[in-house]
């Protein structure tokens, strides 16, 4: 049986993703976490009299702190698994994903275990997240000056 | 490429399993189980060299042996290197062979051990396999606590370690012939397609020894995969129609299915590892081997042969099956 032949085989024979359903339960989740983080800088503008732009800081701090420590403890990532997209591209999936790392080869030492692997996720978002920032900045000088 | 064995017992069989496996179907066939992924342990690799070693031991325990009384000792497992069966062989200081064809190594261990059995070689030894859910995950994916979404079609490995004692001694259960199997590549490059990876080399693997011993699948009263799970079974079914025209569907199960229950334990399509194929056969299917239920059962146990650094260069993923075929001595 040629490849293509086999891979029809497979196909047939494959579960459906439930796109539709993954995608909902991402719109709900994801903009729930807005919701919170827009709920945090209310909380620490209006009762806290923090400025707007310290406030959105002490946001990313909170969500940030409270997705590695759930990770740390253990349950977040049966939540992740659930949520998916909704929990993954909020700042909270990358407060997992560099957690679980961490926590993954801290028994392998500081160096050769943590400090080589935190980013082994997120070194990804970090590097093209960067160069991402390089491209976008030049377009906008060439474009609106600055 | 088939070999009969005419003097080849198994004398009896040990299972270690984690928690997961504890609380599936077949727990009660089991001889020891951990209730946590550590075991006691510092870290994964180290619990699974733990469970590697109270495999044998309980093993010696059952059948009055000594360490000294073993000539040979094959373990193989998913970790780099083998480390879990390199541990355990220095721990145990039997005479050692590491193996690795990945799932499938409990199949390849006892054909390697029944062929120098079969040839007074050496007069016992045991054939190890193992495997951690896990330290197979950190290895192969992602680390573990990172809740990365997978597809449904995803295998779960298994967690434990499984020993079987071959000696030339007559007993219940003799290994009557075993077929290595030819690695295959049906083109799949998706790492977490195990079953559809492997069902190419399981319907090889079975057509030849079939046709080898001129034999019908209906020959045996079970035809066992190692860990196809619930789609690769399908697969394999189909596949085994359309390609060879041979109709396995009435005697056949995978132990990846079996393993579990797969509705109410999040095991996605099914166990997968090295002793996915072990845990049920040495414990639940020996066991109704003993009792008489079944008399003549075929074990394919089935492999994926990637690394990451290959699944990371897009190469497709080759696959083995090797088969061994058991049978009570009437």
């Amino acid at each position: 049986m040629n490849k293509k032949r086999y891979n029809d085989l497979v196909q047939k024979h494959m579960p459906k993703p439930g796109k539709m359903y993954n995608a909902m339960k991402a719109f709900i989740i994801g903009g729930s976490i807005g919701v919170l983080g827009q709920l945090l800088i209310d909380l620490f503008t209006k009762v806290l009299d923090i400025p707007q732009k310290e406030a959105n800081t002490y946001m990313i701090i909170v969500l940030i702190f409270f997705a590695s420590l759930f990770t740390a403890i253990g349950f977040f990532d049966n939540f992740v698994s659930f949520a998916r997209a909704g929990i993954i591209v909020p700042i909270t999936g990358f407060a997992h994903a560099m957690t679980s790392a961490a926590l993954e080869y801290r028994k392998e030492g500081l160096i050769t275990g943590v400090g080589s692997n935190i980013f082994k996720i997120t070194g990804s978002v970090i590097l093209y997240g960067v160069v991402a920032a390089y491209v976008f900045g030049i377009i906008r000088y060439l474009l609106f000056g600055g | 490429m088939t070999i009969k064995y005419n003097n080849v017992y198994i004398q009896d069989a040990s299972t270690v399993t984690g928690p997961y496996e504890a609380k599936g179907p077949l727990s009660k066939h089991f001889d020891k189980s951990y209730d946590d992924l550590y075991m006691g342990s510092d870290t994964w690799e180290q619990a699974e060299i733990k469970m590697l070693v109270d495999s044998v031991d309980l093993l010696l325990n059952k059948t009055k042996l000594l360490k000294t009384d073993i000539d040979l000792f094959i373990s193989g497992d998913l970790l780099n290197q083998l480390v879990a069966s390199n541990y355990a062989s220095a721990t145990l200081k039997i005479p050692y062979l590491g193996i690795y064809s990945a799932c499938a190594s409990s199949a390849e261990g006892i054909l390697i051990g029944a062929s120098l059995l079969s040839n007074n070689q050496i007069s016992r030894c045991i054939c190890s396999v193992s495997s951690h859910n896990t330290g197979a995950e950190k290895q192969f994916r992602n680390p573990t606590e990172y809740g990365t979404p997978k597809p449904k079609y995803t295998t779960f490995t298994s967690t434990g370690a499984a020993s079987i004692l071959l000696s030339n001694n007559k007993s219940d259960i003799k290994v009557e012939s075993a077929t290595i199997g030819i690695t295959c590549d049906a083109g799949i490059k998706d790492a977490f397609n195990m079953g559809a990876v492997m069902a190419p080399a399981a319907a090889e693997t079975i057509f030849k020894h079939l046709n080898d011993l001129k034999r019908e699948p209906g020959y045996y009263d079970l035809i066992l995969t190692g860990d196809l799970g619930l789609y690769g079974k399908n697969i394999l079914i189909d596949y085994m129609k359309t390609q060879y025209g041979i109709d396995i569907e009435k005697n056949y199960n995978d132990c990846g299915v079996m393993l579990y229950d797969i509705k109410n334990q999040p095991v996605m399509a099914g166990a997968s590892g090295p002793c996915s194929s072990a845990l049920v056969t040495y414990s639940y299917i020996l066991n109704k081997m003993k009792k008489g239920e079944l008399s003549r059962v075929l074990l394919v146990a089935t492999g994926a042969l990637m690394s990451q650094t290959s699944v990371n260069q897009k190469l497709s993923i080759p696959s083995i099956a090797h088969a061994v075929s058991l049978e009570v001595i009437e």
